[in-house]
């Protein structure tokens, strides 16, 4: 009969060289099944003198752990290495683009009215709208326009049949909020607004942005603290802004402001004034008691600014190649 | 309004260069849209005189002269224009001199003649679009002196954009009072002395409407020389604030508007029958203007008129029938104030714009026509000789338009600016500005003067303080202000929500006007709007839209034709409908899909896009307000879309919006050549929602049940859902439709439909028992209902 130690020896190592479980699986069975090797061994112990059995058995059951311990770290090796090799075959192009649709993307005087909307909402704005048929009332006469003025034909207007027209700015929804709501008031008016005018630099529909506070002790300080905050917020920088002076009906004092861009370059962004008495007193107010400011700001203008955009009319154009740049 | 910064400065020096200058005025109000600079590039021009003049040897039209040009040489100049004249002054361009036309002089032989120079014509020196000839320059011009210090060359012209408020500022004179008020510098006195009658004539004004012509300067100048022509300084002026000098006695008029802001009209006297007489028009009466054009009158336009009718409107322009010609030796000088109310609307009415109702509409000084007609005088009987008859003034005192005290509280100001101003800046700037001032216990009472027709009330007071004051000096404040918090309303989806919804589903905002082609508006909604602009930009934009789909359609069409094939757009904006006074607003939502459902990839099988894509785009969104039971797609008919791929959408009983097909009639129309798929919602009513209810969820497990049923071809999925779901409302938490058969193993026109039911029970287990039964009850409706028959 073998030497036990020489038999643990070769069995260790047909253990390690077990190719697989199946491989190893036989080796278990070879020495450790019911018929193994050393299965069998021990029960040929009953044949030894009774005094020699312990020693025996002990060294056999050693040896037996032995190998049950070297076949169960095989068995945890070879588990891995299986493993291993299924998810080294199930290994993908990582750099193969996704399934499934794209992203779309909003206009670019949407992106930036969405913009103009939450600093102002931030700030306890609320947002109001009104119709784009406007009567003449809303849109000239209640904003301090007087019939025939040459303020009027400043604003080159869409008429409709009968006087009706198409509001050229969203001042009328000061008035309309004014009415409705009453004093204090702190809203925002975005929305289209229509002019008859077709150029470069011009097209016959554009947004604007009507700002309306009228409360008590509401000062052009006030203005142009919160339209400077604006701008620096919008254009997330600092800014340098010119108020100069300037002239709408329905506001007063008026200003148009700049902001310095590039090298030294005033640009028009938008227009504002105290609201002037006439329009407070047409919506019922006290213009003694309030006072207020109004602003109004061209989206277009600002987006093109923020945004790079050299010609307005592009807007307009809605070639996906151009949208596409704004998601 | 171009102004001559040289005219200018004659009124007013502020001590304040070019760009300087520019700046003020914008910030005050005077938005300055360019400096251009006139009569750069003439170095080098001198005065000559012409000494004597020759034909040329060799040519006709051609001379050759002998010139000074105030050295000792004698200059041998061959000049090819017809007025040169022995004894002439005019400019001279000398080898070496660059013109500003880039024309860079030579001594050269020209027809075999040695020419060292040439004698120059308006057009070469850049002063003009027109000559007759060479520049005739006045004969004291002297000789050798340069052209650019004789003429105060170069001249910025600063082009003003002027607001409508201020008509005082549409002259020399206004700006040069304003510029006076900003800076503080000196305004030329701008009184006229006044120019006595060397004879007795007048011509009879008979004033009917003294409301409408408070104020009327007449005067009767004789004999005046026809051939004069204008001096070259005055037509450099008129030139340079953009106007061409015509005619001199025009020309004057034109020139005393643009420096006094009073317009002006000459007749030629003997062509006037009987008195002046401003009245209003008669309905149908026709005046032919200066302009050679005829207009018929309305019965509210102020017209000069004599006893052959209307011969000029008051204000906006003169007739042709008396006009100042070539042949005019007598001359009527008119300056009238004709108030604003009267004149206001009336050039635009019958499609004119001039000069005159431009100031006129925006308020002339009622007291500046006696000077203007002194100043016209003097400047014709300088230029033109003649003998000038009296001044006739005709004066209606109540009407010319009164200033009243106004009354100006130091807190008010404080309180509109929001800064305080010391009490000897304030009235400091209102004297400034020609303002009558007295100072009282709350502040100030002042008076405007007559020029100014924008100071009414007290804030126009506070605007002027704030304005030469200077916006810049004024501080910013943050407003502490209570502002309540709004109401954020869960009744409504936020359009941010869709639109982030619509981005999600690959769909690109696109805006288009609102304004669209009658046609395709028609076309495409079904209806005839009755929303049509009275003056559209073209055609193409004359009727405000019913839908947004034609406006969608062109913006695919146009992207279709750059090779994108792949074209999904959503808007947002309104529709219009109805008639006019009575139409309504509807804030829609519009979508469109083109090409593939999905983007050109390895991953996926390439498909177009199907009713049932852009159906599950519009479902999306909609069950962001509503759940999806609510919802219903009911096969309709639209006159946008193909029949049998329409549907209208209904949310309980109200129309919500419509999906389908564009009909490939429409498709061919917009030039589009692939199916279109669209969609549009009423937003309003599509959006509405609530605030979510929670219900509790189920803590017992659930039961799925599959059948498939063979019905007719025309049961809609729709019928066969809801009428499964009715069997057990309360068990029955969803049925899906899983699959649609229709072929072999089916007989033609019926289709096999195989549906999955999910039973839920939620206050006990559900047993087999409990679902066999349901499933049981639902096969015998539908086989009521139906004729279904179930397979196996």
């Amino acid at each position: 009969m073998r030497d036990l130690t020489d038999l643990v020896r070769t069995a260790a190592s047909e253990i390690d060289a077990a190719a697989d479980l199946s491989a190893l699986d036989a080796i278990r069975v070879a020495y450790l099944g019911k018929k193994g090797e050393l299965t069998l061994r021990l029960k040929a112990l009953s044949q030894l003198p009774a005094e020699e059995r312990p020693a025996a058995g002990q060294e056999i059951n050693v040896a037996k752990q032995e190998l049950q311990g070297r076949i169960n770290a095989r068995r945890q090796a070879l588990d891995s290495l299986a493993l291993e090799s299924k998810l080294a075959a199930d290994a993908v192009d990582v750099t193969l683009p996704g399934r499934g649709a794209s992203i779309g993307g909003r206009h670019p005087v949407s992106r930036a009215m969405v913009r103009i909307e939450k600093i102002f909402r931030n700030a306890g704005f609320g947002i109001r709208s009104g119709p784009e048929i406007e009567d003449d009332f809303h849109n000239f006469t209640a904003l301090n326009f007087p019939e025939d003025h040459p303020a009027r034909a400043l604003h080159d207007t869409f008429f409709f049949p009968g006087g009706n027209l198409l509001r050229t700015h969203t001042s009328p929804v000061q008035i309309r909020s004014m009415v409705k709501e009453g004093v204090p008031i702190r809203i925002i008016a975005p929305g289209r607004v229509y002019r008859c005018d077709s150029d470069q630099t011009h097209t016959p529909m554009f947004h604007q942005v009507e700002g309306l506070v009228v409360d008590r002790g509401v000062s052009l300080a006030n203005l142009k603290a919160v339209l400077h905050q604006f701008v620096e917020s919008f254009f997330e920088r600092d800014a340098e802004l010119r108020f100069r002076a300037s002239y709408f009906p329905f506001t007063e004092p008026s200003a148009e402001v700049d902001i310095l861009w590039g090298e030294g370059k005033w640009l028009e962004i938008l227009g504002c004034g105290m609201v002037h008495p006439n329009v407070l007193e047409a919506a019922g107010i006290d213009s003694e008691e309030f006072t207020g400011y109004a602003f109004g700001m061209g989206v277009e203008r600002l987006a093109m600014l923020r945004y790079g955009v050299s010609d307005l009319r592009t807007f307009f154009e809605n070639d996906l190649r151009f949208l596409r740049q704004f998601r | 309004m171009k102004i001559a910064e040289s005219w200018l400065r004659e009124w007013v020096n502020p001590d304040l260069d070019t760009t300087s200058l520019g700046d003020r005025l914008t910030m005050a109000g005077h938005e300055v849209d360019g400096i251009e600079q006139e009569g750069s590039g003439l170095e080098g021009v001198v005065i000559a005189e012409v000494l004597e003049v020759d034909r040329h040897p060799n040519a006709d039209r051609l001379s050759v002269c002998k010139v000074s040009d105030g050295s000792d040489d004698i200059l041998e100049i061959v000049c090819g224009a017809p007025n040169v004249v022995k004894g002439m002054k005019t400019p001279l361009a000398t080898p070496g001199v660059t013109l500003p036309n880039g024309l860079k002089l030579r001594k050269s032989k020209i027809r075999g003649v040695v020419s060292n120079g040439m004698l120059c014509s308006a057009i070469e020196l850049g002063l003009g679009e027109e000559s007759d000839g060479i520049i005739s320059l006045a004969s004291d011009a002297p000789v050798g002196q340069a052209i650019t210090d004789y003429l105060n060359l170069p001249d910025a012209v600063i082009d003003l954009d002027l607001t409508p408020n201020r008509g005082d500022c549409f002259s020399i004179l206004g700006i040069a009072r304003d510029v006076s008020a900003l800076t503080g510098a000196s305004l030329k006195d701008d009184s006229v002395p006044p120019v006595p009658a060397s004879i007795e004539d007048t011509h009879p004004v008979q004033i009917d409407l003294p409301e409408g012509c408070p104020n009327f300067a007449g005067r009767v100048i004789r004999n005046i020389d026809p051939m004069a022509k204008s001096p070259l300084w005055m037509a450099e002026r008129l030139r340079r604030s953009g106007l061409r000098p015509i005619h001199p006695v025009v020309d004057i008029t034109n020139y005393i508007m643009l420096e006094y802001g009073q317009p002006l009209h000459a007749y030629d006297l003997q062509l006037v029958t009987g008195p002046i007489r401003p009245r209003m028009s008669a309905k149908g009466e026709k005046v032919t203007l200066l302009d050679e054009k005829e207009i018929e009158l309305d019965d509210k336009t102020l017209v000069i008129s004599d006893d052959s009718g209307a011969i000029g409107l008051a204000g906006i322009m003169g007739g042709l029938s008396t006009a100042v010609s070539q042949r005019t030796s007598d001359v009527f000088f008119e300056a009238a104030f004709w108030p604003q109310e009267f004149i206001a609307g009336r050039a635009r009415s019958y499609g004119l714009h001039t000069d005159a109702s431009l100031r006129f509409e925006r308020g002339v000084d009622p007291h500046g026509q006696a000077r203007a007609v002194e100043r016209a005088t003097s400047l014709l009987l300088e230029i033109s000789g003649g003998d000038a008859g009296p001044l006739v003034l005709q004066t209606a005192q109540e009407f010319i338009p009164s200033r009243e005290t106004i009354v100006l509280r130091r807190s008010r100001l404080e309180k509109l600016l929001g800064v305080k101003i010391d009490d000897e800046t304030v009235t400091d700037i209102l004297q400034r500005l020609g303002l009558s001032v007295a100072t009282t216990d709350e502040g100030w009472s002042v008076r405007a003067p007559s020029f100014r027709f924008d100071i009414a009330i007290e804030v126009d007071l506070i605007e002027e303080i704030a304005r030469i004051y200077g916006y810049d000096a004024i501080p910013e404040t943050t407003a502490v202000a209570e502002t309540p918090l709004e109401v954020v309303t869960e009744s409504q989806i936020e359009f941010e929500q869709v639109a982030a919804a619509l981005v999600a589903r690959d769909y690109q905002e696109v805006i288009s006007y609102s304004f669209v082609d009658a046609e395709s508006n028609t076309a495409l909604s079904g209806v005839e709007s009755e929303l049509v602009l009275s003056n559209p930009i073209s055609s193409e934009m004359s009727v405000m839209r019913a839908t947004l789909w034609p406006g969608m359609l062109r913006a695919a069409a146009a992207n279709a034709s750059r090779q994108q094939d792949r074209i999904r757009l959503f808007e947002f904006g309104k529709s219009f409908h109805g008639a006019l006074g009575d139409h309504t607003e509807v804030v829609r939502i519009a979508g469109l899909a083109i090409g593939s459902a999905l983007p050109e990839q390895w991953g996926a099988k390439a498909q177009s896009v199907d009713f049932f894509d852009i159906k599950a785009d519009v479902s999306a969104l909609l069950c962001l307000a509503a759940d999806d039971f609510s919802i219903d797609f009911v096969a309709a008919e639209h006159p946008a879309l193909q029949p049998g791929q329409t549907a209208n959408i209904v949310r309980g009983d109200v129309l919500v919006g419509t999906v389908g097909k564009l009909h490939p009639r429409h498709a061919k129309a917009f030039d589009i050549k692939r199916d279109v798929f669209l969609f549009e919602l009423d937003a309003t009513v599509a959006l509405e929602s609530a605030a979510p209810t929670a219900s509790p969820v189920s803590r017992f497990p659930s039961i799925r049940r599959d059948i498939a049923v063979i019905v007719d071809d025309n049961i809609s999925s729709h019928e066969l859902v809801s009428t499964v779901a009715s069997v057990a409302p309360d068990l029955i938490s969803t049925v899906r439709i899983f699959d649609i058969y229709k072929g072999p193993g089916i007989e033609a026109g019926r289709k096999s439909v195989a549906l999955g039911l999910i039973l839920q029970e939620t206050s006990r287990t559900l047993t087999d028992d409990d679902a066999d039964a349901t499933m049981t009850a639902a096969v015998r409706k539908l086989e009521q209902k139906f004729a279904a028959e179930l397979r196996d």
